[in-house]
């Protein structure tokens, strides 16, 4: 079932939580909402659930307004950050519970409940803990019974606020894999809420980024990542070095050098201004020898080698500190030490004008 | 070679020794030292007096009163005292605080100021007891108005036990059995009860434990008439004022024995249902 949201806005207080958002999310899509925290991912999320009634705007279930169909018919599974497992109830009976509250006419008869709870169970692969209650579960199976509970109702629409956001980093990740997997196995119309950018770079087929009750972005993970509509989105999509600079008749200067812009995927600048140039640590090149215009002098803070790419800190001329990632072949060959002086390449700066 | 298990728990705070010493030298003092006394006294009847004591038909009417108007009137509490607790939770409206303050008048007024106020009320001459009065409804002088007087000063035990759990009961628990297709009863019935229930039984056990050993409002309101209206706090206060002792401390003993048990079954009954709570 498709999402429609039309001008959908949503105050508490002074403070505008979601501001005049439009938002069209294909059947069968997963969909991502990313932002930090009050951002407005969540009461989106939550005004879609009809959890939140918006103050204006409306939202749309495969093209029928649905302001005024109640949480409890609008055939939207949601699953919680914190589980919101009912605890005086074992794991089956929580999966039954979407089943058993139907009314006694389409109730399904109790050995079809049955049956259906086991599917489910087997499903998210935790069919020996039916009689357990949640008290007994890791929080990793929690979320899982948390979601087999919703998928018993058989919802149109599934969606996930921070669902693995209490979960440590390891399992986390697992049941990422897992939930793709799911997704793709059964098509349901998914949207969930996260501030991890890879979280959202690995599962969504598309990521909306938010900031400040406010769509930045909408795109498919190799846009937002690859083509950042703003600063913002750059900023929040992965680490990144900021430099503040100028532009002066189309170069850009940062503290007193001069950098010669070359192969930079920049937006639209004036010729004379202030600039923020944004830089990815594996996007910035150590050399030993000054080139020219492309380079510029920094000195070795720190140096952790631990992980798939050394990270090493560095203070520019200017006195701004810098984070840089090589691999360890390129950081063997270049005997580092804490107080080396190096040159630093940018390879792919991105470079963002302020308006003054 | 066998590895001696380390018996001995380690805590970050020490002093577990000197703490169970303080603790069972102060229940001695406060508690079982002066309790103990009223067996000693019970001792010294014989089987027969004890018997006559407590099983007299005047002594069992006022058990029965004692009871019935206790067990009433917590039961009255748990009901209206959920709803009062669920009102201070749950929303917000004009005066709350002051409500708030309110639930705990019971516990700050002198029992006896509470006994004359509700028996001016409820009096068939009186505020609300001459509109009750041509119904044939009796409340002054009256069981009912035992019962009135014992729910008056169990309120504020209901409603102080449930109100903290109430407002730790998350309101995702509610979305969630709404998102799931439950009407507002089964959410109330299948969801929120059952968390309620351990704070429900331990404030009915409070309120009921209370009850029972209310004087002051009591004495006021039911008028004290013998087979009728006379609860056992009082009739043990009238043995004092003749000079019977051993008969007081029998009857005490008996109310003792079996507040103790029903007690220790609502206590058992709290922990098995909380217990599956346990987060």
């Amino acid at each position: 079932m498709s999402i429609e949201l039309r001008n959908i806005s949503k105050k508490f207080g002074d403070f505008v939580a979601v501001d005049n958002i439009n938002l069209h999310i294909e059947t069968g899509e997963l969909v991502a909402l990313l932002g930090l925290s009050g951002s407005g991912k969540t009461t989106l999320l939550r005004i879609i659930a009809g959890l939140e009634t918006p103050d204006t705007g409306e939202v749309l279930f495969h093209g029928e307004d649905a302001s005024d169909v109640s949480v409890r018919e609008r055939k939207v599974g949601f699953v919680f950050q914190h589980y919101a497992l009912f605890r005086h109830m074992t794991v089956f009976e929580n999966i039954a519970f979407g089943m058993r509250v139907i009314p006694r006419r389409a109730r399904p008869a109790e050995a079809v409940i049955a049956r259906r709870v086991h599917e489910l169970l087997k499903l998210v692969q935790l069919d020996v803990f039916a009689d357990r209650y949640p008290s007994q579960l890791s929080g990793g199976q929690r979320q899982r019974v948390a979601l087999a509970r919703t998928l018993a109702v058989e919802p149109k629409v599934l969606l996930l606020d921070e669902p693995f956001g209490a979960l440590d980093a390891k399992v986390r990740q697992e049941l990422r894999r897992w939930l793709r997997r799911l997704h793709d196995e059964i098509k349901i119309t998914s949207v969930f809420v996260t501030h991890d950018q890879e979280e959202a770079l690995e599962l969504a087929n598309r990521i909306v980024v938010m900031n400040q009750g406010r769509i930045e972005q909408i795109g498919s993970a190799e846009e937002v990542y690859h083509h950042p509509a703003n600063a913002f989105v750059y900023n929040f999509l992965g680490n990144v070095n900021l430099f503040h600079g100028r532009i002066e008749n189309g170069r850009v200067f940062l503290g007193d050098t001069a950098v010669e812009l070359e192969n930079t995927h920049t937006h639209a600048h004036p010729e004379t201004g202030k600039a923020v140039l944004y830089v990815r640590p594996h996007l910035l090149e150590i050399v030993m020898k000054p080139n020219g215009k492309q380079t510029f002098p920094a000195t070795v803070k720190s140096i952790n080698p631990a992980g798939p790419q050394v990270k090493i800190e560095l203070v520019a001329e200017w006195g701004d500190m810098v984070q840089v990632e090589i691999d360890h072949e390129r950081y063997r060959a270049l005997h580092l030490e804490p107080g080396a002086n190096v040159f630093l390449r940018p390879k792919e700066p991105k470079l963002f004008v302020y308006s003054i | 070679m066998a590895v001696k298990a380390n018996t001995k728990r380690n805590n970050v705070l020490p002093g577990f020794n000197l703490s169970l010493g303080f603790t069972l030298a102060y229940l001695g003092i406060v508690v079982l030292i002066p309790i103990s006394t009223i067996f000693f006294k019970t001792f010294t009847l014989t089987w027969p007096q004890f018997w006559a004591a407590v099983a007299s038909p005047r002594t069992i009417a006022a058990y029965r009163l004692s009871f019935g108007a206790s067990i009433a009137g917590a039961l009255v509490n748990s009901v209206f005292g959920f709803i009062v607790a669920w009102s201070l939770v749950r929303y917000e409206f004009p005066g709350k605080s002051l409500i708030d303050v309110m639930v705990d008048l019971p516990f700050a007024l002198p029992t006896s100021v509470a006994g004359i106020t509700l028996t001016a009320i409820y009096a068939s001459n009186g505020w609300i007891g001459r509109y009750l009065a041509p119904l044939g409804i009796k409340v002054a002088y009256a069981p009912l108005g035992v019962a009135v007087a014992l729910t008056f000063v169990g309120l504020p035990f209901v409603v102080r036990t449930i109100q903290p759990v109430l407002e730790d009961l998350d309101q995702e628990y509610e979305e969630a059995a709404a998102t799931l297709g439950a009407s507002r009863l089964q959410t109330f019935v299948l969801v929120i009860a059952p968390a309620l229930i351990p704070a429900l039984l331990t404030g009915f056990a409070l309120a009921f434990a209370r009850a029972l050993g209310e004087y002051g409002s009591v004495v006021f309101i039911s008028g004290n008439m013998p087979m009728h209206t006379e609860v056992v706090p009082l009739l043990i206060m009238s043995k004092l004022e003749q000079f019977d002792y051993a008969g007081a401390t029998a009857i005490a003993v008996v109310m003792l024995t079996v507040s103790f048990v029903i007690l220790f079954g609502i206590n058992v009954l709290q922990r098995w249902s909380s217990r599956r709570l346990a987060a």
